[in-house]
């Protein structure tokens, strides 16, 4: 099943995929364009991994790691299909993250990796975007690069772990203004979903609506203000953004 | 939302916090009773705010891997499954044992988004203690979450203070104290951003939200601790935060 959450006439529905856009629960069916989309889940602790695809860790020159690249990011950096993503006018190198997100199901702690993948209600698109103007080697990278209001987009669906017949097999592909940019396939994880739940579980406890946000295979490219960047995964949904300027937010 | 008035303060056997005078607040610690973190939202954690804790990696900062002192706030969170109350107790993973931060909180009262630096304290609640513990680390290029952010790892309260009871947050004295016996003394005045200075650069590029937290950093020089310890921390005459450390396998023995 896929659900989504949106906002429409002065309240937040679940919504389901229809065929002229979305069914509400209430019953109403609406264009894909008339309700206002949030991340189909409201998250907890949002864990998120670098350089956990082989050719994209290569792209940016990184050797083999000891242990799994993590860092946390918090709430108000999530937002929803068909939302804006700010680009400083300042900057020169901002791109999309396409990434598979796993979400978990079930309290986990010192789960191993043969029973890790009960402990997964379900998956969505994630694209979380990067400043690579604003790094610092410090907690590398520091939350002004990863962190950004608006930096990560979820959605269009959550969809239930038992509709995705084998998640080590999915196309994700970026498409920037209509120009695939960005392919890859999560059978490239260098961590893969099992080996990140025990890893994760051994030391902090994941409850339901925790976050794994799996990586990004290589093929980033810069984006600029109105350019139009679409995430997709087999199975899961085309996730839609579009970058926005600083004079939208007010900013001169 | 998110209003305090007074002291606030969360019982470990109540369902809601209670916000209360000075005086109840002590009468209610005195019975010995464990809390519960009296904030709710997000918290954060300033890497090198101290001036000691940057003064200590010394020309390091111009050498690889950091190549350049820091430019903008260095942050990290601490996340729902590390967040812990007063009289708690935590798990030390192994010999190398955990270093006891104790760090100011600063609590978001409104939502705080490009916040101007004369206008800072508008958005700040209150102020909280804030046990920011990790398993000791030298390098800081790498994000710390196996290290900072385990279960149980970032003890706050007992009370949330009311920002009108803190008259100079930039001058207030932390002390750590292990088995009874002070350790570490430090201050805020020391550090290398102000609370106003950090509220506004961090609320250029990321919204803090009513009931958020975020550290003003931990001191060069925080004791480390093992099993069988207990640590409290004090911010100027606050009722102190305290807490004790058992082993993996005491803790296995424990009723959860």
């Amino acid at each position: 099943m896929k659900r989504g959450r949106v906002a429409y006439k002065g309240a937040i529905h679940e919504a389901y995929p229809d065929e002229i856009g979305v069914r509400l629960s209430d019953g109403r069916v609406c264009r894909e364009e008339d309700v206002v989309w949030l991340a189909p889940i409201e998250v907890g602790t949002i864990v998120a991994l670098g350089l956990n695809y082989a050719e994209h860790a290569k792209e940016l020159a990184f050797s083999k790691q000891e242990e799994p690249l993590v860092f946390l990011k918090g709430p108000g950096t999530v937002i929803g299909h068909r939302g804006v993503t700010r680009r400083p006018s300042d900057v020169k190198f901002m791109h999309y993250e396409c990434e598979l997100a796993v979400v978990i199901g079930r309290s986990a702690e010192e789960v191993t990796r043969d029973h890790a993948m009960d402990y997964v209600a379900g998956y969505m698109v994630a694209n979380d975007y990067a400043i690579r103007d604003y790094l610092e080697n410090y907690y590398r990278p520091n939350l002004r690069v990863k962190n950004r209001d608006g930096g990560t987009v979820l959605g269009p669906w959550f969809v239930d772990a038992s509709d995705v017949p084998d998640v080590t097999q999915l196309d994700l592909r970026t498409y920037v203004n209509g120009t695939l940019q960005q392919k890859g396939n999560t059978r490239d994880l260098v961590t893969d979903i099992p080996a990140l739940i025990e890893y994760l579980s051994s030391f902090m406890t994941l409850a339901p609506g925790d976050v794994i946000l799996t990586g990004t295979p290589d093929g980033v490219v810069n984006v600029n203000v109105g350019d139009e960047v679409v995430c997709e995964i087999d199975g899961l949904g085309r996730l839609i953004n579009v970058i926005a300027s600083d004079a939208e937010f007010g900013r001169v | 939302m998110f209003a305090l008035a007074d002291h606030r303060i969360h019982l470990n056997d109540e369902p809601l916090p209670r916000d209360v005078n000075a005086l109840e607040a002590l009468a209610l610690l005195k019975r010995g009773v464990a809390c519960r973190p009296p904030v709710c939202g997000a918290v954060y954690g300033t890497l090198l705010n101290d001036r000691g804790s940057l003064e200590a990696l010394g020309a390091a900062v111009h050498e690889a891997p950091y190549k350049a002192p820091p430019a903008a706030p260095i942050l990290y969170v601490k996340p729902r499954n590390s967040l812990a109350g007063h009289r708690s107790s935590v798990v030390v993973p192994d010999d190398s044992g955990i270093q006891v931060g104790g760090s100011l909180g600063i609590v978001i009262g409104r939502t705080a988004s490009r916040v101007n630096i004369g206008e800072a304290y508008d958005y700040v609640a209150g102020y909280t203690i804030v046990g920011d513990l990790s398993v000791p680390h030298v390098s800081v290029y790498r994000p710390s979450v196996r290290l900072r952010a385990r279960d149980g790892f970032c003890v706050i309260g007992p009370l949330l203070v009311a920002s009108r009871h803190v008259k100079d947050p930039d001058s207030v004295s932390i002390s750590v104290s292990v088995n009874g016996i002070q350790v570490s003394s430090s201050t805020t005045a020391t550090a290398v951003r102000s609370v106003a200075k950090l509220l506004s650069d961090v609320t250029d590029f990321m919204t803090l939200v009513p009931g958020d937290v975020i550290t003003m950093g931990v001191p060069y020089g925080s004791p480390t601790v093992g099993p069988g310890d207990e640590a409290s921390i004090t911010i100027d005459n606050w009722a102190p935060l305290s807490m004790s450390f058992v082993s993996k396998t005491e803790h296995a023995g424990e009723a959860r």
